[in-house]
């Protein structure tokens, strides 16, 4: 008796991923609950577990991409006791990205019940049958589903096809040219990840009308206010008393006076959100992600910190879960970590709005008629003029400055 | 609960397509059932006096011309083929005994009670049945299913004596063809019975007061149809109104006026065929509150509940299209709504046929309704002549239209001119039920060489790439 090991539905969206690393070799023995292998998708790696005691016999390889529901392993329970009553279908492996209670079994003969035309266009686009909702008898996908499915995935990234189609043809003609043997050149797969922030860099580019407004603020105060209550507040709170909880209230004062920036635009509609889910960009060595601080507005300054430091670290171990990476209202990006002075941030579609951070330098400014030196940082925000006029950014970017500049105007809670 | 024992489940008025499938759903179902009709014959309209005598007249008179007027291309060569119209119409009447018998046989089988009788509702939950022998019973039933279908309409200027006007009843059992025949009304009865002795010899008018024949239909096919049949020797007359036939001394003579223009036609035989209307009076449903629509057509929900608790109707009773099989699946689906199951009809996909040679088959809407509605359709064609089989059959006539969805490929509507368009209609019937696209169909295989690859070229024409044409 073997028990197949398949590849977990690990988040909405996700129809595919690499098995990047196999932890434990073919042949084998593994435990229950033993991490199998590392799998990448476009949004999180998470690890597997067995979900057998047995004898592991792999099926993929290192670097494969491999669909949702496809096996990529069996263990053969060779003589485990609890043989009998483990079903040959086990319920897909429990996944660091567990689902909100809501398991996305892949339908099993998916391509079979599917029209002919369903079929070709879900092989020509790529797409995930299991993932599109039918309306026809039944619940079956009509040509239209899977046409609507496939226009909203151009929409969400009309240049993947476009993109995909120009590297078939450099590969083409390159591999002809010369065989690049001599490692000057060498050509690799990009990453889910990689390859997914590609896409939505490229699709915010094309879909909304980003423009960026610039400011400066003076770090002086907050600079002192953290110094002062820096000590009391990590022995308090366990946590260091960083620059980023100052930005995330400030940003959300400003939006609060300036809401549109927190809105979307949906179709032909506009999307008010009134509560405040803010995305923070962290750099990881896989590339960037944005994981989300849930009502940043109800948070205190420590809540905050941890939430982020928590955030930080999964990121970097790589155990961040989709949900923890969906649906933020408006975005901050720090480049002042890797000493940018000043740049133009992308949008996080479908939100309207992204606050860039940068370095602090000490510069010389006037101020009331006297040349001082201080710290300052340029502030950038890049927004959708599709939906938000200059004056409102630019009165969005001087609440920003305001609050960084006058801390105690912000809602201290320490 | 002693009371219960013989208190039926449901009654059906009315033993049509509608009625007796109805029956039969109910009896697999396990309802205790009871099914009321008021011929001695089970069947209804459809078995006894419609669909299957038509038919069985229609198959008959196109062998003949087949052999007075084709077998010899084939290389047959037959002397003087005549007809034997006793013979023919003997026929006729085996195959609607076989099949009315046949009907008996399934109550049997489903343990339905039959009841030979005018039924009448008395009171929610009470139908009273008048034998033709004057006995009269009352029978309790938790649930009543109204299915009486329809009866031919009559102009009040050209009144039906059963002998000279008559209706599409009498017209199927004339013993000799009458020498001139005149139609009133071109849909599908004035198209199928004026075809059937125009081929046995009559000569055939047939006048509308439209201004095209086949009225439902794709415009452009009825058009073709009417083509068709006008080389057959039929005579049209359209936008012609009717406003009076005589008889004398068993000649009819009826005027008309067409563009303010009288006309007068001659005739042995008249038939009306000027539509139907529901049989929904004198069941007694006035009287316990059933409401009726401005048509006389009962009024009911979707799952054909009548605003009377327990009382349903289906079928030509109620509004749609008059035609058995989607009278058949409101009775299947009517039932299974009454058993606590879901049922449903999809009035989308029902597919309506006229039987003429070509024969005229259509299922959703046609390219001139989706014009007028300004929809942005897609229309693939194919014609039989460049299908293999078509020619081998030596049976070009005729073409297959495809109107798709522009922007989601969904097969919208579908229209066929051919011999056997009743046949391939189902096809695409099936694709629109299950929201196929055109490229659905075009991609599945079809047997080689058979007609129904036209269907598949014309799926493909939607989309410009039929392979037996030039896509333009």
């Amino acid at each position: 008796m073997s028990v197949q090991v398949k590849i977990p539905a690990v988040g909405e969206s996700i129809s595919s991923g690499i098995v990047s690393v196999w932890h434990k070799k073919s042949g084998e023995q593994v435990k229950k609950g033993d991490p199998l292998f590392t799998l990448e998708t476009d949004k999180v790696s998470t690890e597997i577990v067995a979900e057998a005691d047995g004898v592991l016999r792999t099926k993929a390889n290192e670097g494969q991409e491999v669909k949702i529901g496809e096996v990529v392993a069996e263990i053969e329970e060779s003589a485990a006791p609890a043989a009998a009553d483990q079903k040959k279908e086990p319920a897909p492996p429990v996944a660091a990205a567990a689902e909100r209670g809501q398991p996305e079994s892949p339908r099993s003969s998916g391509a079979t019940e599917l029209s002919p035309a369903v079929r070709r266009i879900v092989e020509e686009e790529k797409l995930d049958a299991s993932k599109i909702s039918g309306t026809g008898k039944g619940g079956r996908i009509t040509k239209g589903d899977a046409l609507a499915a496939a226009q909203n995935r151009a929409a969400a990234g009309p240049e993947e096809m476009q993109a995909t189609a120009v590297v078939e043809t450099l590969e083409a003609v390159e591999s002809l040219a010369s065989p690049a043997k001599d490692g000057r050149v060498v050509r690799k797969r990009m990453s889910p990840l990689r390859r997914k922030i590609a896409q939505q860099l490229v699709m915010a580019q094309n879909t909304a009308a980003i423009l960026t407004t610039f400011n400066e603020c003076d770090m002086s105060e907050v600079q002192a206010l953290r110094a002062y209550a820096q000590e009391q507040f990590t022995k308090k709170n366990g946590v260091k008393l960083g620059l980023m909880s100052f930005f995330v209230k400030a940003t959300v004062e400003a939006l609060k006076a300036v809401p549109v920036i927190n809105g979307r635009i949906e179709g032909d509609d506009f999307i008010q959100n009134n509560f405040y889910d803010i995305g923070v960009a962290v750099g990881t060595e896989r590339g960037l992600v944005v994981p989300v601080v849930r009502d940043a507005d109800k948070k205190s300054f420590a809540e905050l910190e941890r939430d982020i430091a928590d955030y930080a670290k999964k990121a970097r171990e790589g155990k961040l879960k989709i949900e923890e990476l969906q649906g933020g209202t408006f975005t901050i990006s720090n480049g002042g970590v890797y000493g940018s002075l000043m740049a133009t941030p992308i949008l996080n579609p479908p939100q309207s709005g992204i606050l860039g951070m940068h370095k602090i330098m000490e510069r010389p400014i006037a101020v009331k008629g006297a040349v001082m030196v201080r710290p300052m940082m340029y502030l950038a925000l890049s927004y959708d003029h599709r939906l938000i006029d200059g004056k409102e950014a630019v009165t969005f970017l001087i609440k920003v400055k305001e609050g960084i500049e006058k801390p105690k105007t912000l809602p201290i809670d320490f | 609960m002693g009371e219960n024992m013989d208190k039926l489940d449901v009654i059906i008025i009315g033993s049509g397509p509608g009625g007796y499938v109805a029956a039969i759903r109910a009896g697999q179902l396990g309802l205790k059932t009871a099914l009321i009709e008021k011929d001695k014959d089970l069947g209804g309209t459809c078995l006894n006096i419609g669909c299957i005598p038509s038919k069985a007249l229609l198959t008959s008179s196109d062998h003949f011309v087949f052999a007075k007027k084709e077998a010899a291309k084939h290389g047959i060569l037959l002397d003087n083929p005549r007809v034997d119209l006793s013979t023919m119409q003997k026929r006729k009447d085996k195959v609607v005994k076989a099949l009315t018998g046949g009907v008996r046989q399934l109550m049997k089988t489903n343990k339905v009670m039959v009841l030979e009788g005018m039924g009448t509702i008395t009171a929610p939950g009470k139908v009273s049945v008048k034998s033709s022998s004057g006995e009269t019973q009352e029978i309790e039933t938790k649930n009543i299913v109204i299915a009486t279908g329809s009866v031919p309409i009559e102009l009040p200027s050209a009144k039906f004596d059963g002998k000279t006007i008559v209706s599409s009843t009498e017209a199927l059992c004339f013993e000799e063809a009458p020498k001139k025949f005149l139609v009133i009304g071109a849909g599908a009865i004035g198209l199928e019975l004026g075809s059937v002795w125009n081929r046995l010899g009559s000569e055939v008018t047939i006048l509308e007061f439209l201004p095209r024949i086949a009225l439902g239909f794709d415009l452009e096919l009825s058009n073709l149809l009417q083509r068709a049949l006008t080389s057959q020797g039929i005579k049209f007359h359209l936008e012609t109104k009717v406003t009076g036939v005589k008889v004398e001394n068993g000649r009819a003579v009826a005027t008309a006026t067409k563009a303010n223009e009288t006309l007068t036609f001659e005739a042995d035989r008249v038939l009306v065929s000027v539509g139907r209307r529901p049989f929904s009076e004198g069941l007694g449903a006035e009287k316990v509150g059933v409401e009726f629509d401005e048509k006389k057509r009962i009024k009911v929900d979707k799952h054909f509940r009548t605003n009377v608790k327990g009382i349903f109707a289906i079928g030509d009773v109620i509004a749609g299209p008059m035609l058995a099989h989607k009278a058949e699946d409101e009775g299947i689906a009517c039932i299974e709504n009454i058993a606590g199951k879901s049922g449903h009809v999809n009035y989308d996909a029902i597919p309506g046929i006229i039987y003429t040679n070509p024969e005229l088959a259509g299922v959703g809407i046609t390219e001139d309704q989706a014009k007028e509605k300004g929809m942005n359709v897609r229309v693939g064609k194919f014609p039989f002549r460049a299908n293999g089989r078509a020619l081998a059959n030596e049976d070009v006539e005729g073409v297959v239209k495809f109107i798709a969805d522009a922007k989601t490929d969904r097969i919208l509507g579908a229209h066929i001119l051919q011999h056997t368009a009743s046949e391939l209609i189902a096809e695409p019937a099936s694709v629109i039920e299950f929201g196929g696209s055109s490229e659905d169909l075009g991609r599945t295989t079809h047997s080689h060489p058979t007609l129904s690859e036209a269907v598949k070229e014309a799926a493909l024409a939607v989309e410009k790439r039929a392979l037996h044409i030039m896509n333009r």
